[in-house]
């Protein structure tokens, strides 16, 4: 692959052949007046600021400090963080699958890669990639294992498959001796991985 | 279609390896790509039921060997030549050539970029009573078309429950194909994992998905 290229002037031999293709696209979109390049830029920005699992961190820290706000998001997930004005809105669909002493749940697109953007950002590349998609639905723990995460022997393994537009995000248990930790405190300790299924939120003291 | 996106349950493609510290895009133009697609769509181009149906169309082995960022080149490059937005040839001189073909809602500008970082909806009302209730069994129908479809092949003819009931949503069957929304209702349902993978099967293990009522008999 070849590295970065900020620097739109340099000599074209230099871009791999995908770069070119992807400019000449955008060249002809814009020459025919369908997008405006600055159009493009702003949906960038937005994409690099607006979203990102710091958004999925808040209502988990909420859902574990405010009881009626978790059964709400439980009953309703789209709902409850529609009365979160602070957090970007999450469209219609959005499930919340709690994780309990007794069920771990993990959510997978096996079709594509469909994955709650507005509460987690853009998916990583594992999760798009063939081996998360392929094995996921069929040996979860060996999955887990992948990121060294193992559940108890007989504990129950729930996995989502989104093959529609319901959205799933995994609200994971609240980590011992956190017993009076304020809504931004316990934030801190919310993984992406933790609200995907892959992973257990930070333990307090642990490194981030 | 029975194609190679169709990956859940299938073996050999080796450990998932999560990347530490990863970047939101590994390359620039990966984030063109995605702004590309995302321009377009809101445009009225193409639903994200028909982007999904292209890219699954890339050849096989083209498919495996790209990138996601590369799928979403790939398909949305062949979807606005097969929709008459471009032409190969514009593609293969880089430049417009042609006259554009009128955007159903306009060229896409600054002011649109808000609208597009909400999720759309995908509810419609109702044009029947739901067939399944929570609880009932059903199962998934042997089907095999050849078109988009969003019921994997890991759970055709095996019976599951119905967990929830999302109400009726846009049938991504016929909007693929650009044949309407023909909302259909739509369930989560659980199957167990030794149902869907035998005997050798996790038996700790239940999966689920979402499931409009056409993918499902009575059980």
């Amino acid at each position: 692959m070849s590295e970065h290229h900020h620097d739109h002037d340099h000599d074209h031999s230099e871009l791999s052949e995908t770069e070119l293709r992807v400019r000449a696209l955008e060249t002809i979109l814009t020459e025919k007046g369908y997008v405006e390049p600055a159009a493009l830029d702003a949906i960038i920005q937005a994409y690099e600021t607006k979203i990102g699992p710091h958004n999925g961190a808040r209502v988990v820290a909420k859902a574990w400090t405010d009881p009626d706000f978790k059964k709400a998001l439980l009953e309703d997930g789209s709902k409850a963080i529609g009365t979160l004005g602070h957090v970007s809105r999450v469209g219609d669909h959005l499930v919340v699958v709690e994780n309990t002493p007794e069920r771990h749940n993990m959510v997978v697109c096996t079709l594509c890669s469909c994955y709650p953007w507005e509460m987690l950002g853009l998916p990583p590349v594992w999760y798009k990639a063939a081996p998360y998609r392929s094995r996921a639905v069929k040996d979860p723990r060996g999955v887990l294992a992948d990121f060294d995460v193992s559940l108890p022997k007989g504990m129950e393994i729930r996995v989502w498959d989104s093959t529609a537009e319901t959205r799933f995000l995994v609200l994971p248990m609240r980590p011992a001796g956190t017993e009076g930790w304020s809504e931004e405190q316990l934030a801190e300790l919310v993984t992406r991985d933790s609200m995907i299924g892959t992973g257990f939120p930070r333990t307090p003291g642990a490194p981030s | 279609m029975n194609g190679v996106h169709d990956m859940g349950g299938m073996d050999g493609f080796g450990k998932v390896e999560p990347e530490p510290n990863e970047p939101m895009f590994h390359e620039e133009w990966e984030s063109r790509v995605l702004a590309m697609v995302r321009a377009m769509g809101a445009a009225g181009a193409f639903n994200i039921d028909t982007s999904r149906f292209y890219r699954e169309t890339l050849p096989p082995h083209v498919y495996l060997s790209s990138s996601y960022y590369k799928k979403w080149f790939l398909g949305l490059e062949e979807m606005l030549i097969e929709k008459g937005y471009l032409t190969r040839e514009e593609v293969a001189a880089g430049h417009a050539m042609q006259p554009a073909k009128a955007l159903k809602h306009g060229k896409f500008d600054l002011t649109q970029v808000e609208r597009i970082m909400v999720r759309g909806k995908f509810a419609r009302p109702a044009p029947a009573a739901a067939k399944f209730n929570i609880g009932d069994r059903v199962r998934a129908k042997n089907i095999h078309p050849a078109t988009h479809t969003r019921l994997p092949r890991y759970v055709r003819g095996h019976v599951g429950v119905v967990e929830l009931n999302h109400g009726c949503h846009v049938f991504p069957d016929s909007a693929a194909m650009e044949l309407g929304e023909n909302p259909q209702w739509l369930y989560t349902v659980v199957f167990e994992g030794r149902d869907l993978w035998g005997e050798d099967g996790d038996p700790t293990l239940k999966v689920s998905i979402d499931a409009f009522e056409p993918y499902l008999d009575p059980a």
